[in-house]
């Protein structure tokens, strides 16, 4: 897969704008089971990291990923920036600057890997990882953009029936019960847009 | 945050409401005056409740000290958001700051008591999260 400088500043602006369009809705999900920061926190990290732009396309892939993941860590201000932010640090470390399919399968579970280390959490607790896990196993067994796409719609879904066992919403017990992980959420916007983004400018 | 140039081991509080952090410092200074290099840090990066890297990070450089620097958290963000500051230290330093697993207001009056006897930072953390135990 190669990447130009139009289609990594592309690839951002997806990534950010998902996000940030979809503030208010992150907000309430985490009004519900949370402390009701999450679509701002993750809001101003992305528009910290568009405020980069045009810049950070100039950067080769793996360091333009880092920088994202840097500014994520610094800006976003809850949990949430060490976690995303984690992933795309590790994700920079691990891609090469022409990844092929099997480099990013390979880069995307090690960052996962480092994202759990981060939450000292695994998939099935209701957090981004129940987003991250089964996304990156049907990337890895080889499913088709829209699959992937699908499947990061569909897992944040599956978080709805989940008790929650850590971060904010294991607060509330069995009431975090009926409610969709505002985390998981935002995983799936950020992987719709990517996966949206490198068909049109990568053929994924 | 006036600081301590006595070798103690430094404390910094960590809290999403920067109030608590503020308050929880109070609290440590009447204990132990300025016996124990001391700061704190609560909010997000602009100034709503959270927690947030830099501020950490500008924090343990407040309280610095050669003997190490605990520091008190108190809801999870706080704790992660503390980790990925401990890792973004100079490796010199990394070694030296522990997140210490104890209630945030006692664990910070506690640890820094321990800390204004010249304790070293392993008897501070211990200390502070014996009030779990």
């Amino acid at each position: 897969m190669s990447l130009n400088r139009a289609a990594k500043e592309n690839l951002v602006r997806a990534l950010a704008v998902s996000v940030i369009e979809h503030a208010d809705e992150l907000t309430s999900l985490d009004q519900a089971i949370g402390d009701g920061d999450h679509g701002l926190n993750m809001k101003r990290g992305f528009e910290a990291v568009l405020a980069t732009l045009p810049g950070l396309a100039d950067k080769s892939l793996p360091e333009m990923l880092r920088t994202i993941g840097t500014t994520l860590v610094m800006k976003v201000g809850g949990a949430s920036g060490p976690l995303v932010g984690t992933f795309f640090i590790e994700l920079g470390k691990a891609v090469p600057e022409q990844p092929t399919r099997s480099d990013l399968v390979g880069a995307t579970g090690k960052a996962i890997e480092s994202v759990k280390a981060r939450g000292r959490s695994e998939a099935g607790q209701k957090t981004l990882l129940d987003v991250l896990v089964p996304v990156q196993a049907i990337f890895a067994a080889g499913a088709d953009a829209e699959a992937i796409a699908a499947e990061a719609a569909k897992a944040a879904v599956r978080t709805t029936p989940m008790l929650a066992t850590r971060g904010r919403a294991s607060f509330l017990g069995e009431r975090s019960i009926g409610h969709m992980d505002p985390g998981s959420r935002s995983a799936s916007l950020l992987i719709g847009a990517a996966v949206a983004t490198l068909t049109i400018e990568a053929g994924l | 945050m006036s600081n301590s140039e006595s070798g103690n081991v430094g404390i910094v509080i960590v809290s999403h409401s920067a109030k608590i952090a503020e308050g929880a410092a109070d609290m440590v200074r009447q204990m132990v005056g300025n016996a124990v290099p001391l700061a704190w840090t609560g909010g997000d990066p602009e100034g709503g409740l959270g927690t947030n890297v830099a501020g950490i990070l500008k924090a343990i450089e407040i309280a610095w000290s050669s003997a190490g620097v605990a520091i008190l958290v108190d809801l999870g963000g706080a704790e992660t958001n503390s980790e990925m500051a401990v890792e973004m230290l100079a490796e010199d330093r990394r070694g030296r700051v522990v997140i210490c697993n104890a209630p945030v207001v006692e664990g910070a009056v506690i640890a820094a008591t321990e800390s204004s006897g010249g304790s070293s930072l392993s008897a501070v953390q211990r200390s502070a999260e014996e009030f779990y135990a």
